[in-house]
């Protein structure tokens, strides 16, 4: 509990600095959906890896110091701070749609470099299978789809950290009812982090997190399903924000960066959220929450928070699941 | 009902990964080959089987695909 307290304590002590320094530096960006269009400071990614770093250090040495959980959290800490370098570049200037993919796969070497891993997949109910080598590129997709995914849902105020707080609270009742407690207790950070940030980032956000706060908690995520041997159940967790990248994919058929494509949803004069009548608009969660009727952001937001918690109890009964096997492996 | 339309879409898409999951576990990693010496074997053994895997996930993103336009055609016309 002490390095979730860490995690949480640094998260809600660096923000307002954090604040007032983006302020005075005038980096800060519309938010389109607030009346008015308030300026907000931008990236909130410095304090959320700073919590989760912090915390993971202390982990470091109040663990029991076994190989997979020392190279574990050294895996979670090069990655999520390789991520957060590509997030704030991202965040700085404009890139293109492939180069975070393509930079986050870069970012997972160190997981497959430290050997963080066990190249077996383990699916609920049916077992494991061994596939060595077919497992390094799945390290290699794992981060960059646990990053973008979270990414492409910080759409609103406090999405992005409140979905992956409940994701990772999630995972790490997962990881506990599986009996990995280590790799739970790694994951408490996370979760605890993004609790703090939610504080200041949702409706009426005073920060956002940016590019880097999104991809360093879709990064740390990404690491804890790989490092904690529960790929599958990682992904049934954060189902909602899967949808939504997967409804954005096969609308608009290409890698790209959100930036660039026609809004998905429009405001009604009373400033709710409605969906947009532009044809060639991409789908997305956010427009099928709001296809039936118009929403205020912050219905919006328990809308998929809801989702959130939904996704969350399906893993949890997929790992209570995971100890019945239905079809044993060799 | 919207928003209803997106639970049942969760469940079906766990549903869908489970079974994914069964199919590859009971079937695809039994794949083995023989007759070519050992590490040929094996990795012979291994290409049909990420083969098999990657068209299962293409399947699977298609299946999903439809059912996506099928569950949610009004909202998608809307």
């Amino acid at each position: 509990m002490a390095a979730s307290a860490i995690a949480f304590f640094v998260v809600l002590g660096l923000v307002p600095p954090l604040i007032k320094t983006l302020t005075r530096k005038n980096w800060a960006v519309k938010d389109v959906n607030r009346i008015g269009g308030a300026m907000v400071p931008r990236p909130g990614g410095p304090a959320i890896l700073a919590g989760i770093i912090t915390a993971e250090i202390s982990l470091y040495f109040l663990l029991p110091q076994e190989k997979i959980i020392t190279k574990g959290i050294t895996a979670l800490i090069i990655t999520t701070s390789a991520a957060f370098v590509i997030g704030f570049i991202d965040d700085r200037k404009v890139m293109s749609g492939w180069f975070k993919p393509l930079a986050l796969a870069g970012a997972a070497i160190p997981i497959i470099a430290l050997g963080a891993y066990e190249p077996n997949l383990a699916f609920p109910l049916f077992g494991e299978v061994k596939i060595p080598v077919l497992y390094l590129g799945l390290i290699i997709f794992m981060i960059p789809i646990m990053g973008n995914t979270i990414n492409s849902i910080d759409v609103m105020n406090g999405i992005a950290s409140g979905f992956v707080m409940i994701a990772s609270f999630s995972l790490a009742i997962v990881l506990f009812v599986m009996q990995n407690y280590s790799v739970a207790i790694m994951t408490l950070p996370i979760a605890f982090a993004s609790l703090a940030f939610f504080r200041y980032h949702r409706f009426p956000a005073k920060i956002f997190p940016g590019d880097s706060g999104a991809l360093v908690l879709g990064a740390a995520y990404g690491v804890i399903a790989i490092v904690g041997r529960v790929e599958v159940i990682a992904a049934i967790a954060i189902l909602p924000a899967i949808i939504n990248s997967f409804l954005f994919l096969s609308s608009v058929k290409r890698i790209v960066e959100h930036r660039q494509i026609k809004g998905p949803t429009m405001h009604t004069e009373d400033h709710k959220i409605t969906a947009t009548k532009e044809p060639d608009a991409p789908i997305t969660l956010v427009r099928l929450i709001v296809a039936a009727k118009p929403l205020t952001e912050k219905e919006i937001g328990f809308a998929i928070f809801r989702l959130a918690i939904f996704s969350g109890i399906l893993a949890i009964i997929t790992a209570f699941a995971s100890g019945v096997v239905v079809w044993p492996s060799s | 009902m919207a928003q209803l339309l997106i639970f049942t879409f969760i469940g079906i898409m766990w549903i869908l990964i489970l079974a994914g999951g069964g199919v590859l576990v009971t079937l695809v990693s039994k794949i083995s080959v023989s007759g070519y010496g050992e590490p040929m074997d094996f990795f012979i053994a291994s290409i049909i089987k990420a083969a098999i895997a990657l068209v299962l996930v293409v399947f699977w993103v298609v299946v999903l695909s439809k059912l996506k336009n099928k569950i949610f055609q009004k909202q998608i016309k809307a």
